[in-house]
């Protein structure tokens, strides 16, 4: 996994608020940089194949779609099942994260979450159900813990 | 209110983007629209909200920081001054109020994992409060679109 150098870095900067609404956004870019417009593309298609970014394109403010129920889904999956169990529940297709996560009892007993998105209640249950149903005895006991404010919401940044 | 045309452009539009020198004529050609008008109508999804971001989205662990989530068992008389004091740390990313007894659910990031350790002290300090303090292990990736 290579480090960000610092073409990478002012690159992430510069387009972390997102690109310009522009004809050509990329060479925009380039110029507010002072590179070159086709290196700028190399470096942006490079960081691509190596997942420092994960995709490019629109990303939906997922309540104004009409998504209001997000659950936190949360289980107790022994650790050595866990890795079955986060391909069960990503494999199934509308988990939006999965992480592995340490245990902190005696109030929490639960090392798997996923988040789950609905428009209605009885989908977000029937959601729940499926990963249920995916883990099968893997499970040892479960919550979802659904979301009722949005308190803080700036997401990860890289600094300047 | 989106149209059938923003429907298309934002489940076609997740992922994809193209990396040259006219992307949205590129992008607009597959949705049978014009690049203005690809460019117009992103700007005015983006203006009302229905867009958060439009451009790439980064991997934020390869930024080489650090993070965790963290809750917080928040008694109700208390709930907004302790949001507040949590929020007013720039290491904290975001923050949800959830239905539980641990009831307050946020991320911190920062460069370090001693930065992240000193956010989560001063947090106790300033509100009194356990932490309880969940970096993530593992993550499973999945590419989740959201259909409009």
């Amino acid at each position: 996994m290579r480090q960000l150098d610092d073409l990478d870095r002012r690159i992430i900067v510069a387009t972390q608020d997102g690109l310009p609404l522009v004809p050509e956004p990329w060479r925009q870019v380039a110029g507010e940089l002072g590179v070159e417009a086709e290196d700028l593309m190399d470096r942006v298609r490079s960081m691509q194949e190596d997942g420092i970014i994960r995709r490019i394109g629109v990303v939906p403010n997922h309540y104004a779609l009409g998504y209001r129920h997000n659950g936190m889904s949360v289980w107790d999956v022994a650790d050595e099942d866990v890795e079955a169990a986060g391909r069960a529940m990503t494999e199934l297709g509308f988990v939006s994260h999965c992480y592995q996560r340490p245990r902190c009892p005696p109030a929490w007993p639960y090392n798997l979450f996923a988040m789950i998105h609905a428009r209605d209640a009885a989908t977000a249950d029937s959601l729940v159900q499926r990963l249920a149903e995916a883990l099968g005895p893997m499970n040892r006991g479960h919550l979802v813990l659904y979301s009722t404010r949005i308190l803080k919401k700036t997401g990860l940044r890289l600094g300047a | 209110m989106i149209d059938d045309t923003d429907r298309a452009i934002i489940n076609a539009l997740q992922g994809g983007f193209p990396v040259c020198d006219r992307p949205f004529l590129v992008a607009a050609e597959s949705l049978g629209l014009t690049e203005t008008a690809l460019i117009d109508r992103i700007a005015k999804l983006r203006a009302d909200g229905v867009l958060s971001r439009f451009g790439p989205m980064y991997n934020a662990d390869r930024f080489g920081g650090h993070n965790t989530l963290v809750a917080i068992e928040v008694p109700e008389d208390r709930f907004d001054e302790v949001a507040a004091i949590v929020n007013a740390f720039p290491e904290v990313a975001h923050n949800y109020a959830r239905a539980h007894r641990l009831n307050m659910w946020f991320v911190v990031a920062a460069q370090s994992r001693a930065e992240v350790d000193r956010v989560l002290t001063e947090v106790e300090a300033a509100t009194g409060l356990t932490v309880h303090d969940m970096p993530k292990q593992r993550e499973f990736h999945v590419g989740l679109r959201f259909e409009a």
